[in-house]
């Protein structure tokens, strides 16, 4: 292997990771927000409507899922780690909230695409 | 000489075509299309530094075609042809410079493969949705590419030295 091959490979790497990186960053916009719980799809709504849902989970808990300026976000849940809270403002498709707690997720999609929920931890 | 070569060059498109096979029993790890090894590559290379360019070039044209009208459809030809001619460019660039070793021309064929057949695939499909395989399959490229290059240099230093 030459020093030259070695640089090759490294701007490639780079060149693939960067793409990967902008790519990602620059999804499209979705249009449509899946609510499931416990696995199950419970709700669609759609993103470009505002709007203040609650959300009941698993065990009775409870999110509030705020639609705002085709952004959504979790204003409150009455859990003690609040990381669905924490996660912030999502409007991308594949983006996702997830309370654990109370099996809540909650993810954007395009329309006419299928919510894409993994089937492998269904 | 010249009935040597024929030898020759039966002896590397069937291999391609054996490699081509193998490399179609391999199970998708990604679900990424387009994400492979690349073996058949492992034989154009060998070709091209053992026996020569325009043998090379041939080898791998033949090769594509058999291997096309065997398990592939008019479609995968056409994704074939544009990744091999493309790949096989982009090689003999490097090779050419003789400043890269057999790893460097390899990682160079390998994501020249990806990306003209992307680009094809992006052309027939009207589709600018495949930009997003588009870095996933410089790196699978990439790595594939250091795999066969460092296969190709440990057969060629095992070959004996009279092709030619």
């Amino acid at each position: 292997m030459k020093k030259n091959d070695i640089i090759l490979i490294l701007i490639l790497l780079c060149i693939g990771g960067a793409g990967f990186f902008v790519l990602n960053l620059t999804k499209d916009s979705g249009s449509i927000v899946n609510v499931s719980i416990d696995g199950k799809l419970t709700d669609t709504y759609d993103l470009s409507v505002d709007a203040t849902y609650e959300i009941t989970g698993y065990d009775g808990g409870k999110n509030t899922l705020v639609i705002k300026d085709h952004e959504a976000y979790m204003t409150e849940a009455d859990c003690p780690d609040q990381v669905c809270v924490k996660t912030g403002k999502i409007h991308r498709v594949g983006e996702s909230i997830v309370c654990l707690p109370h099996r809540v997720v909650v993810e954007i999609s395009k329309e006419g695409e299928e919510a894409e929920v993994d089937t492998v931890s269904q | 000489m010249k009935s040597k070569k024929i030898a020759y060059y039966g002896l590397c498109i069937a291999l391609a075509f054996v490699l081509s096979y193998v490399e179609s029993l391999f199970p998708t790890f990604i679900a990424v299309p387009g994400v492979k090894l690349g073996l058949t590559n492992l034989v154009v290379l060998i070709a091209l530094v053992k026996i020569g360019k325009k043998d090379a070039f041939f080898i791998n044209m033949i090769r594509i075609l058999l291997v096309g009208f065997t398990f592939g459809t008019a479609f995968s030809l056409l994704y074939s042809f544009a990744g091999g001619i493309l790949s096989f460019l982009v090689m003999m660039l490097f090779y050419g410079k003789n400043q890269f070793s057999v790893i460097g021309v390899s990682v160079a064929g390998g994501v020249a493969h990806n990306v003209g057949q992307i680009l094809v695939a992006m052309m027939v499909l009207e589709s600018k949705a495949l930009v997003y395989y588009l870095p996933v399959l410089i790196l699978s490229g990439t790595l594939a590419g250091v795999v066969v290059g460092i296969l190709c240099g440990e057969v060629v230093k095992r070959l004996p030295n009279h092709t030619s």
